[in-house]
């Protein structure tokens, strides 16, 4: 049980302390993708990920920026290699498409709301201006009105 | 206006689904295992450490062992020592092996075909271009072309020597 609850921590602790001696890697993980299994490094154990892994801690202690090291991979394995695709060329609409969807979207739904606003808003009963530019009073309500001034003459 | 661009939009991208669906489900490489002899797919590739490019269609004439590989891969490893053997072997007879590095780095490539001592042609598809075409799942796979450019067999996982021998001779013949 003792065995078994030490290879447990240690489980835990190695990943930690390859990072800790490799600082890249906790930042470079989520930003590269293992070839064979179509996951973020930070999700695989594959051998092809470990390659990258190891290359990535060796190039850091060779003094490659992380910029430089995503470079060399790009070279030896196409741009499939990063999680997200270049901000640049062909691989922008990647980027610019959803944007664009979703102005277009958005432009749509503000369109269809006016619109449904619009159509539920009671119809204004249009009427001929009087002379002094105010619209006519209804006949009712005007000889309504007339009988109550009468009363006060 | 807007109904028509709206079900315009919504028939393309029903036709676009479909399209890919149907079109990128099988590759034809998958007709071996019918028992059908479908064309080698063709590709034309950096050789391994520079050099130009070698194509599969310059071996027209010859049986063609291709063999895709990562340094990374264990099997590849194991079966390394049979695959150059069955290349000095069979090559007075017309067979040529090309080994093709995909998925891997290019520097670990390198050493790795210095270590197991490979001499036939060894050549670069790091994206795994080409993986596809041949319907490549995992490392080591093995095709077999004969001499007009059909594929006869392919092994999954690690040859074995009878593999190799009896699918060469399908190749040759």
């Amino acid at each position: 049980m003792r065995r078994l609850a030490v290879a447990a921590l240690l489980a835990l602790l190695l990943p930690a302390s390859a990072s800790a001696a490799c600082p890249e890697l906790r930042t470079l993980e989520g930003e590269l993708m293992c070839p064979t299994c179509e996951t973020t490094l930070e999700l695989s154990n594959a051998p092809a990920a470990n390659q990258i892994r190891r290359f990535v801690c060796e190039r850091a202690a060779a003094g490659d920026s992380n910029g430089e090291i995503k470079d060399k991979l790009v070279a030896d394995f196409g741009p499939g290699v990063l999680a997200s695709p270049p901000k640049e060329g062909f691989d922008l609409l990647a980027w610019a498409l959803p944007l664009l969807a979703l102005g277009l979207g958005a432009a749509a739904i503000a369109v269809l709301v006016v619109r449904w606003s619009r159509a539920r808003e009671p119809e204004l009963a249009v009427d001929e201006p009087s002379s002094n530019g105010r619209p006519e009073l209804d006949p009712a309500l005007e000889k309504r009105l007339d009988d109550e001034l009468a009363r006060f003459e | 206006m807007g109904q028509i661009a709206a079900i315009g939009l919504v028939a393309g991208l029903l036709a676009l689904l479909v399209w890919k669906v149907a079109g990128g489900s099988e590759s034809e490489v998958e007709g071996l295992r019918n028992g059908k002899t479908p064309p080698a797919p063709g590709f034309s590739l950096p050789r391994l450490g520079g050099g130009g490019k070698l194509s599969l269609e310059s071996y027209r004439g010859k049986a063609v062992v291709v063999n895709f590989w990562a340094s990374w891969c264990i099997p590849c490893k194991a079966e390394a020592p049979l695959l150059e053997q069955a290349w000095r072997r069979y090559r007075d007879r017309g067979l040529v092996v090309v080994g093709v590095n995909s998925q891997d780095l290019s520097s670990d490539a390198r050493r790795f075909a210095k270590e197991v001592g490979w001499t036939y042609p060894l050549v670069r598809d790091g994206a795994g271009d080409i993986l596809g075409p041949y319907a490549v799942a995992a490392f080591p796979e093995t095709f077999f072309v004969d001499r007009r450019g059909k594929l006869v067999a392919r092994v999954d996982g690690e040859v074995s020597e009878d593999d190799l021998a009896s699918n060469i001779e399908l190749a040759l013949a």
